[in-house]
């Protein structure tokens, strides 16, 4: 039987969400596999909550993930982790950048940034991978990989071999590869 | 094996797959004005070779360039956004009565959950209204076939063919088979056909005839069109759906019976009821209105729907299951955290002219493009919105409501591109009938919101080509506005000055605040000087964290905190800028009274 997963991408507009799940779409579809990805464009990518569902298998019918079902959640910032919850399950595995971008309300000193956020996820059985992607990209020398890094991270649980996916990174970045792998191979330390 | 490097198929949108299946099937004109999620088909195909592509002024203006072109020969697609046929809808219900000679496709791409629109209504309905056959894909493979095959169905019945997408088929990706470009087969030249393009009384009656017959053909040719489709399976629930509900209802119910429409209309009426007696019950899925379900029934076929599966918003699989009551499972319950609306960006000059705006006691009646973030706290500067170019006439509406009380009481505010779509002829009433209202043209040089393409008054095509830009001091004038003011709105006290002065006027005025936006590709290349808050200085006002600019934060602090740092136990806080998102606009500069914003060293 071919494997078959859900894996959620979410974040603040305007973070790199959209390359990120485009890389992990190719890297399944090197394996032989069906995939569809959803995503919003428009108004929400003016710095509000962004989300892209990808979803693969032998044969993807719905390009959305149902609440209750994403395998992976892959979060390019603190709150947003949560903000997608209803879609997770009991196994769901979390890759989680600790960057934090204070929403209007937070930044304009109506409402506070809440603590101990991740520990929310962690009491429900969902597995936390937290990691800090801008200092990882800063140690590669790129401050634009951190994406990568969460990518790295969520690679170790796809069935694409690690050699595949490098392929696809060579083929599919413009510019600064050899950062972008450096990021990429960072990532994949924490989860494996 | 799907391979994404395979040479006949793609990872493509179904915006990607529409604008190659126009190139496909020998599409040579395009014409459309954005709107999400319609915006990248244009983008794409405009890249293509052998193409014309434009962006129109409004949906009004492209359609009737697409029928030119058609009356001329040349095979044509039209892209718009839902509320889009609204605007285009008149030369579309008289575009049924002429007919086509090259074929024509009319896009309207729906956007149910309102992901980026003011309304989320259904379109299918103006298929049955103007008397037009409607195609909908559920996904880019599909919208890449119907396409092409929406061409072949334009030219042999003599009609536009309307093709919905919504959301989750234009802004989904997947493998798409891809193959070679076809000419159209009718001649490209000037034919001229009167009864069939003058449309007078007389020529128009010959002209409904011919819609009736073409319908009564379409109706069978739909029985037998193979992408309406029986899988065969369990009978006791059997669902008729179409467009992304299919692929809902196949996740949901893999193993029952669907009947697939791709008609939407006309619809296979000898198909449904064929299908509805083979199962033991009938149940309609489709987002939004009943439509399905309504004809159904007319047509005297038992069926159900929309007593269950929602009329509001998006489906999925999810919302569906849980509507027939099937077992769903537990699911966690939402974390309560402060939500995250989009801002405008770090330096948008909007920011500058609302920061003023919200001072004054007037009604802004708003307008829609980035600028209407403008209503968010903490600007909360805007008063109404309605749809594009609205604001103009609620702002006149209201002053002759108000009467003598009106002066100094009314402003509309809109963007460039909305301006040119559809607030002249606003602003030509204003000045007609006398109103004391004031118009603020938000001139970013671009149509920001759907992603910066280029407008009328931007000074580029959609190729990036040099074209006139419209000069719109003169055009405003030449309207009749004695005063029209151009201010920079990053300079915020200039910006009040004219404000108030001609807030104040007891006649219509024009206030142009110019200044680009930050993310056209010029300004991101500009070296930046971000600016820093001196920390010492600052005195917790909160001043500058009312502009709302997302590099702005403010910092608690405790009364220990704030002794330790130096200050009277009693500040609250103090602003802090992140040099990483500061823009340099030196809006909060300007309005800091204390010296508290400097300059930081330049970033690239
Ligand atoms: C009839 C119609 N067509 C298209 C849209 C999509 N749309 C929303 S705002 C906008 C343009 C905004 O441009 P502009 O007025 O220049 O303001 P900016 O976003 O640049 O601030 C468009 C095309 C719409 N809402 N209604
Ligand atoms: S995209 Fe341009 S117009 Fe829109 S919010 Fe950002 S700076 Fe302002
Ligand atoms: S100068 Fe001030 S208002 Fe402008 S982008 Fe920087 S922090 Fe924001």
């Amino acid at each position: 039987m071919k494997p078959s997963g859900n894996i959620l991408f979410c974040g603040v507009g305007g973070q790199g969400i959209l390359l990120a799940s485009e890389i992990t779409a190719f890297a399944l579809l090197e394996c032989g596999l069906d995939a569809k990805k959803s995503e919003v464009h428009g108004m929400a990518q003016r710095g509000g909550s962004v989300v892209a569902h990808l979803r693969y298998g032998k044969k993807v019918y719905s390009p959305l993930i149902d609440p209750g079902q994403a395998d992976y959640l892959v979060a390019f910032e603190t709150m947003e982790a949560v903000r997608y919850l209803p879609f997770l399950h009991q196994g769901s595995k979390v890759i989680v950048n600790t960057h934090q971008i204070p929403p209007p309300a937070v930044a304009t000193g109506k409402m506070v940034y809440p603590a101990d956020l991740l520990s929310r996820l962690t009491s429900l059985n969902i597995s936390v991978y937290p990691l800090d992607g801008f200092s990882i990209a800063k140690q590669v020398g790129e401050i634009r990989t951190a994406n990568l890094v969460l990518v790295g991270a969520l690679s170790t649980f796809l069935p694409v071999e690690e050699e595949l996916f490098l392929e696809v990174l060579k083929k599919r970045i413009p510019r600064k590869i050899e950062e972008n792998i450096a990021a990429f191979r960072e990532g994949r330390k924490i989860t494996a | 094996m799907t391979k994404v490097s395979s040479k006949n198929k793609q990872w493509l949108s179904g915006n990607e797959a529409i604008a190659r299946a126009a190139w496909e099937a020998g599409v040579t004109v395009a014409s459309g004005y954005p709107g999400t999620p319609s915006t990248e088909i244009l983008e794409n195909l405009c890249t293509y070779k052998d193409v014309y592509a434009e962006w129109a002024p409004n949906e009004k203006v492209a359609l009737e360039v697409g029928l030119g072109a058609s009356f001329a020969g040349a095979r044509v697609l039209v892209t718009m956004k839902h509320v889009g046929l609204n605007v285009a809808a008149d030369p579309l219900f008289t575009a049924s009565y002429t007919g086509v000679r090259g074929g024509i496709v009319i896009i309207t791409a729906d956007d149910p959950e309102m992901h980026s629109s003011q309304n989320e209504q259904d379109n299918r309905h103006y298929a049955y209204a103007a008397k037009l056959p409607m195609l909908e894909p559920s996904d880019p493979a599909e919208a890449m076939e119907m396409l092409k095959q929406a061409f072949a169905i334009s030219e042999e019945f003599d009609t536009p063919v309307l093709f919905r997408t919504t959301t989750r088929v234009a802004h989904v990706k997947g493998m798409v088979a891809i193959g070679k470009r076809k000419k159209g087969q009718v001649p490209v030249a000037i034919e001229k056909m009167p009864a069939k393009f003058v449309m007078l009384p007389g020529n128009a009656r010959m002209r409904r005839r011919s819609i009736a017959e073409r319908m009564g053909k379409l109706a069978s040719f739909v029985e037998t069109f193979a992408a309406n489709r029986i899988d065969k399976g369990d009978k006791k629930l059997g669902f008729i759906t179409g467009g992304v509900s299919y692929l809902y209802v196949k996740e949901a119910f893999p193993k029952a019976a669907v009947l697939k429409i791709a008609t939407t209309w006309p619809l296979p009426f000898k198909l449904i009821r064929d299908f509805a007696a083979q199962v033991d019950e009938v149940v309609v899925v489709e987002e939004l209105d009943p439509f399905l379900e309504t004809h159904i029934k007319a047509a005297g076929i038992a069926c159900t729907g929309k007593d269950k599966i929602p009329a509001m918003g998006e489906l999925n699989p999810f919302i569906i299951k849980k509507a027939l009551g099937q077992e769903t499972g537990e699911i966690f319950a939402p974390v309560d955290i402060p939500p995250r609306p989009p801002n405008m960006c770090p330096g948008c000059p909007h920011r500058g002219l609302f920061y003023n705006l919200a001072k004054y006691d007037v009604f802004i009646a708003g307008d829609i493009g980035c600028y209407t973030l403008g209503f968010l706290p903490p600007l909360s500067a805007m008063d109404s919105c309605v749809c594009m170019g609205a604001s103009i006439g609620v702002a006149h509406g209201m002053d002759k409501a108000l009467g003598e009380a009106a002066r100094g009481k009314t402003v509309a505010v809109i963007g460039d591109s909305t301006f040119i779509h559809s607030g002249i002829t606003g602003l030509i009433n204003m000045v007609y009938n006398k109103s004391m209202s004031t118009v603020i043209i938000l001139d970013n040089r671009i149509t920001a919101m759907t992603g910066h393409q280029a407008n009328p008054a931007s000074g580029s095509t959609i190729m990036g080509e040099p074209a006139n830009a419209i000069d719109l001091t003169e055009l405003c004038r030449a309207i009749g506005v004695r005063h029209v003011r151009t201010v920079n709105p990053h300079d915020i006290k200039e910006c009040k000055k004219v404000l108030t002065e001609e807030i104040d006027r007891p006649e219509p005025s024009v206030i142009i605040s110019l200044a680009p936006c930050v993310l056209l590709p010029e300004e991101r290349k500009r070296p930046k000087m971000p600016l820093t808050t001196l920390v010492d200085n600052c005195t917790g006002c909160g001043t500058c964290v009312h502009l709302g600019c997302p590099a702005i934060s403010w910092m608690p602090l405790t009364p220990a905190e704030a002794k330790k740092l130096g200050k009277k136990e009693k500040q609250k806080g103090y602003a802090r800028i992140s040099m990483e998102m500061c823009n340099g606009c030196g809006q909060c500069l300007a309005v800091c009274k204390f010296k508290a914003i400097g300059k930081a060293e330049e970033k690239k």
